[in-house]
């Protein structure tokens, strides 16, 4: 068997009790990977094996050519010998040492002359003035900004993020984002994110492993896997498509903006985005309805993109069921009634208007 | 200090001698076998936790008794003492650091055992992930986790091998100097009718327990919370 000399390569298989686990994810060198899915699918239980945290679990995982674990020849690389940062969902700071006692824990073990600016990371992260802190004194976005950069500053060759975001509110929660958002732009090291919030992914990720009750469903880049529309039944509410392409114009007076992308146009909600910005958007299949005719005058539909019925799918409710469109290149999701599928006649090949409602990601 | 004589003195220094090496030395031996009880995976654990605390509910007599015999010339110890140079323990110093080891065991690895568990995995998952081997994860995540732990266990080690009796009276004997501690002396006085000191010895040692568990418990509860 020849090694992809890059990236990491998991296949694990394990069984405790009723839960099963048989899974062969690939995950590329560069960028974000997102492992997508229900509670109890099995996302943990394959980090903490890629992180050598759970020895018990059999198979074999392969990491830019270096065998971490062969259950067949009994190989194992200790956990403190892989070099991974690990975030844990809720951040596990020691509670006997400070905020910089915490940092330096796994930069002074890396030895070496690290090439990581620790100056540069905790002023990217806001952790500069935290230092001398004891870590029962720090919010939970703190914690977790501390927790992110000592995993960063251990220089790690493969960083583990295990719903980093989900233990806190809100406003912590949205503010975490944008330093992870920041993070993936500037970071070289691959990263495996898990979550279950498709909107996190959708802004993050730049690959996507959709799991569900111990097995991969789907997996590719983003924007491939989504359009696959192969989520777990329990999430099928949170089908959609993500979208990338540049703002090419602005209107100050509606404060709207418009998106040019492979298969054509869309005007979003202006925030912070300029002219110029390349800009990922998720369309909801929830937030897309479609009709045969030319949209008449009078529709308040802002966007409104011409497409063809690729296939269709089931939904999670009867009544339901998922439309796959192309719009010149493009894929879109529609989650329409089965009604007004049978009603307005629609085949593969049918030519339709899909009425869009576009929401930008990231801040 | 009033109401003590010199042969109280050289039992009390005695004990204080006895009640020492017995809670470093345990500590030493104790932290290694907690460790392992807590966090071990194998079968072997249950029987030998269950070993451990066997003097917690064993009369200190039959404790002794059993001591004496395989520590005497006839039994295994005795003669493995013997052949080692050492002559046999019973009725020495180091016949009662023997005995009182095995009967304040519990009292030194329950605590520490405790402590232990309660770090939980999730530290030890993070040290590793930061390049923390075994044995740097035990000296920099556990032991300092752990502290509280040890400082009851050291605490209980001490206090309840300086008030044991029992085991004494059967391997140690009432050898002035040697063997005859506090506990020892108090019943002197009592079998001799000299109520007066051994109502002094009496009262030292209570206010030296109290004192004793009052630091511990003054201790202890701040840092747990500082735990969060």
């Amino acid at each position: 068997m020849t090694e992809v000399a890059s990236g990491l390569q998991v296949q694990l298989h394990y069984q405790r009790g009723d839960f099963a686990l048989n899974v062969d994810i690939s995950v590329p060198p560069r960028g974000i990977t997102a492992l997508f899915g229900p509670s109890g699918a099995g996302k943990t239980t394959c980090l903490r094996a890629i992180a050598g945290l759970d020895p018990d679990i059999e198979g074999r995982i392969v990491f830019a050519g270096d065998v971490w674990q062969d259950s067949s020849t009994r190989r194992l690389v200790p956990a403190h010998r892989r070099r991974i940062g690990y975030v844990f969902q809720e951040a596990s700071l020691f509670p006997h040492l400070s905020v910089s006692g915490n940092l330096d824990y796994g930069r002074r073990r890396a030895g070496r002359n690290l090439p990581v600016d620790r100056e540069a990371w905790l002023e990217r992260f806001g952790v500069n003035h935290l230092l001398a802190r004891k870590v029962d004194r720090l919010s939970g976005g703190e914690r977790q900004r501390v927790a992110i950069v000592r995993a960063l500053l251990s220089d790690p060759v493969l960083l583990l993020l295990d719903e980093p975001l989900s233990a806190l509110d809100a406003s912590a929660r949205s503010e975490l984002l944008g330093y992870l958002e920041q993070l993936h732009a500037e970071l070289a090291v691959p990263t495996i994110y898990v979550s279950h919030a498709i909107d996190e992914v959708a802004r993050l990720a730049d690959h996507l492993v959709v799991m569900d009750a111990g097995s991969v469903l789907s997996q590719g880049s983003l924007q491939a896997t989504l359009a696959r529309g192969e989520l777990p039944l329990a999430m099928s509410d949170q089908l959609g498509v993500a979208i990338e392409g540049q703002v090419v114009a602005q209107d100050p007076v509606d404060h709207l903006i418009e998106l040019a992308f492979e298969g054509g146009r869309l005007w979003l909600p202006q925030r912070a985005e300029r002219v110029g910005d390349r800009l990922r958007c998720r369309i909801s299949a929830r937030d897309v309805a479609l009709s045969t005719g030319a949209p008449a005058a009078g529709s308040s539909a802002l966007n409104v993109l011409e497409a063809v019925v690729v296939g269709m799918m089931d939904a999670a409710h009867p009544s339901q069921c998922i439309v796959r469109l192309d719009v010149h290149g493009t894929v879109l999701l529609a989650s329409i009634t089965r009604r007004s599928l049978r009603t307005l006649a629609l085949a593969p090949g049918s030519r339709v208007w899909a009425q869009v409602k576009a929401t930008a990601l990231g801040t | 200090m009033a109401g003590l004589s010199a042969e109280d003195w050289a039992a009390f220094a005695l004990t204080m001698r006895l009640a020492v090496t017995v809670t470093v030395l345990l500590l030493l031996l104790g932290t290694p076998l907690a460790w392992w009880l807590a966090r071990g995976r194998t079968a072997w654990r249950r029987p030998v936790s269950a070993l451990v605390t066997l003097p917690l509910v064993l009369p200190p007599t039959v404790l002794g008794f059993y001591l004496l015999l395989l520590l005497g010339p006839q039994g295994a110890g005795g003669r493995l003492t013997t052949a080692l140079g050492l002559g046999t323990l019973p009725f020495t110093f180091a016949g009662l650091v023997v005995a009182s080891m095995l009967y304040s065991l519990p009292f030194v690895v329950q605590p520490l055992q405790n402590a232990f568990e309660a770090i939980g995995q999730r530290p030890f998952d993070v040290a590793a992930n930061l390049g923390a081997g075994p044995l740097d994860r035990f000296f920099s995540v556990a032991l300092p986790l752990a502290w509280p732990g040890f400082l009851t266990a050291a605490v209980l080690g001490f206090a309840h091998t300086v008030g044991e009796f029992g085991v004494v009276l059967m391997i140690g004997g009432n050898i002035p100097g040697q063997t005859r501690v506090l506990s020892m002396r108090i019943y002197d006085h009592v079998e001799a009718s000299e109520y007066l000191q051994a109502h002094a010895l009496s009262l030292y040692l209570l206010a030296f327990s109290f004192a004793a568990l009052l630091a511990m418990h003054l201790l202890r509860p701040r840092r747990l919370m500082a735990h969060d």
